[in-house]
């Protein structure tokens, strides 16, 4: 074993292998972007309310506490699907109301159940983020998650 | 310490153990929320402690790892590193940027990126000390002896740098913004900084067991390989559902569960070179820590890792508790043990003297992986529970979470024992001047 493995053959197939892997890799990142694009994003466009309402929902961290298609904090409801559950995935006006509506009465204050702090969002926000979540919900997500629960 | 320029490394250590205290603190605080959810809510949300506390974890395991590349580096290119003002200089943006990004968060002021929450500045900031780094290093190295661990460690640090800048793209198209941020987060801590972790583990086992240098570097080699081969593809276990094609399910089952084999072969490596060695070197904490890293990051890393991997598992599994048992146990493992391991071995020396209050350390050791355990156990069967009744049953999320609550009381006492642990570990390094438990006789053998 020793005379076959040498130091330096072991290090040729590292650098060797790994410049493999990393082009294979590459490609298929490559392939995967135009899916994305074409294909599992291109049931809704991505228009500049979207884009707002995605900026809305960096701004304000809402991944430390939600989590989005999985990812996330797992300290609140997954929200890659809450349209559906709500059942206003494509009823935008609303998806607006009824965000509005849960948005504005947060925090509960209600002992011994997890808080949402109150966002103060304009009107204009409050609509773009309806809107990238409805964006992010027509995303084909290979039917995750498994049921509306999310 | 043969070179006075690895002095440097003491400096980055005590920042990583300040950063250290930070983050456990702020983990207990966002664990005591789970318990009781209303405390300081108006306050301090939820959002922004998770933050403080995986932002201080990142952070301060880089500091190590710089740390560690300053203290070993010398030692095995033989020469004092390049330019010990620019090491400082490093160090300071890294420490401003950090108090920076700290201070923000307290303000509200962050991305929205989970991780990569940091104001653009101190990205920048982040991106500057690494080039820093990376030149200063990089010169010492061309300069003098090269040797496997040089550059394993380096390739590692080279790569984590240059990954980085995927913090600064975000597209506006989520699942694109989703499949470019795991190029830092996974390519990280599945990839890079394995590579990072296996160049310390071998420097370490080199000067613990005194095992041949050209048997540990032939073994190193091997174990990155089979890191890199099946930690860059097995990037595929993220991409399942966020809106990548589905050939990914079968890429990602398939080489996340390769990513098991690394962390299998690191913990043979450090069992055997122990074995093989023999040599009594007299700093016993640091041998305990580079032989626990390895064992607990093959539980968490690599089987609890296994456990949700597989697309038909992970399909119910994902963004449960799970995955929270599991990224705690595998951080604590992998990246945690493994550069509290470093600082044992490296403080007394830096301090110039004699291994010192190692029951201490040792203490801290069980107290802190005996925690990390318990609090893994309790997560996994949190999670358990919630896939069932979620995915299976499909019941509401805060309805299941309200079933949760003694796990999470469970998990907060767990908690409580890793930061107590930590501030034990904290005091041993920089408090504690002597030995306080006296050593046995030496036994004679075979009688």
């Amino acid at each position: 074993m020793s005379e076959i493995l040498t130091k330096s053959r072991a290090r040729n197939v590292f650098y060797g292998g790994s410049i493999f892997f990393v082009v294979v890799f590459g490609v298929l990142t490559a392939q995967s972007h135009s899916h994305i694009t074409q294909t599992a994003t291109a049931g809704m466009e991505l228009t500049d309310e979207v884009r707002l309402g995605k900026h809305v929902w960096e701004k304000n961290s809402c991944i430390n506490c939600h989590s989005l298609h999985g990812e996330g904090a797992y300290f609140a409801p997954e929200v890659g699907n809450v349209m559906t559950r709500w059942g206003v995935i494509d009823d935008p006006e609303s998806a607006y109301e009824i965000l509005d509506g849960w948005m504005m009465s947060q925090p509960s204050g209600i002992e011994g159940r997890r808080q949402m702090p109150h966002f103060e969002l304009t009107e204009e926000e409050m609509r773009g983020l309806a809107e990238f979540l409805r964006w992010a919900d027509q995303t084909d997500t290979q039917n995750w998650p498994p049921n509306d629960a999310g | 310490m043969k070179y006075q320029s690895q002095k440097v490394a003491y400096w980055y250590f005590l920042a990583a153990m300040a950063l250290f205290g930070v983050q456990v603190l702020g983990g207990l605080l966002a664990g005591w929320i789970y318990v009781s959810p209303n405390f300081l809510a108006e306050i301090l949300p939820f959002n922004i402690v998770r933050m403080i506390h995986t932002n201080a974890l990142i952070v301060w395991l880089l500091l190590g790892f710089f740390g560690a590349a300053y203290y070993l580096v010398p030692e095995e290119s033989e020469r004092e590193i390049f330019s010990v003002k620019l090491a400082y200089v490093q160090l300071v943006i890294l420490l401003v940027g950090t108090l920076g990004a700290v201070g923000s968060y307290l303000a509200g002021i962050h991305g929205g990126r989970e991780f990569l929450e940091q104001p653009l500045w101190v990205k920048f900031g982040i991106l500057v000390a690494a080039v820093i780094f990376l030149v200063n290093i990089s010169l010492t190295v061309l300069a003098g002896k090269k040797t496997a661990i040089t550059n394993i460690l380096l390739m590692g640090l080279w790569l984590l740098s240059l990954l980085w800048i995927f913090a600064f793209i975000n597209p506006d198209n989520l699942s694109l913004d989703k499949m470019y941020w795991w190029f830092v987060v996974h390519l990280w801590v599945e990839a890079t900084w394995e590579l990072v972790m296996a160049a310390i583990l071998g420097y370490l086992m080199l000067k613990l067991t005194g095992v041949d240098r050209e048997v540990v570097e032939k073994w190193l080699y091997v174990i990155v390989a089979t890191a890199l081969f099946s930690g860059i593809l097995g990037t595929g276990h993220h991409f399942y559902w966020i809106g990548t094609p589905g050939y990914w399910q079968w890429i990602g089952s398939i080489f996340s569960t390769l990513e098991v084999i690394p962390f299998f072969a690191m913990m043979s490596f450090a069992f055997i070179m122990v074995w093989k060695g023999r040599k009594n070197h007299p700093n016993k904490a640091a041998l305990l820590w580079s032989l626990g890293a390895s064992t607990v990051a093959f539980f968490g890393a690599g089987v609890w890792g296994f456990l949700h991997t597989l697309h038909g598992v992970n399909f119910y599994t994902h963004g449960t508790q799970i995955t929270a048992a599991h990224g705690h146990l595998a951080f604590y493992g992998a990246y945690v043990a493994l550069n509290l391991a470093m600082f044992s071995y490296a403080m007394p020396v830096l301090r110039q003297r004699a291994p010192y209050n190692q029951v201490l350390n040792m203490t801290s050791f069980w107290l802190m992986t005996g925690g990390m355990s318990f609090m893994t156990f309790v997560l996994t069967f949190a999670g358990t529970i919630q896939t069932h009744m979620q995915r299976i049953v499909g019941e509401y999320y805060m309805v299941v979470q309200d079933q949760l609550g003694l796990f999470y009381m469970m998990r907060f006492g767990a908690g409580a024992a890793v930061v107590l642990g930590a501030i034990l570990f904290i005091y041993s390094q920089i408090v504690v001047r002597r030995e306080i438990v006296k050593p046995g006789p030496v036994a004679v053998p075979g009688e």
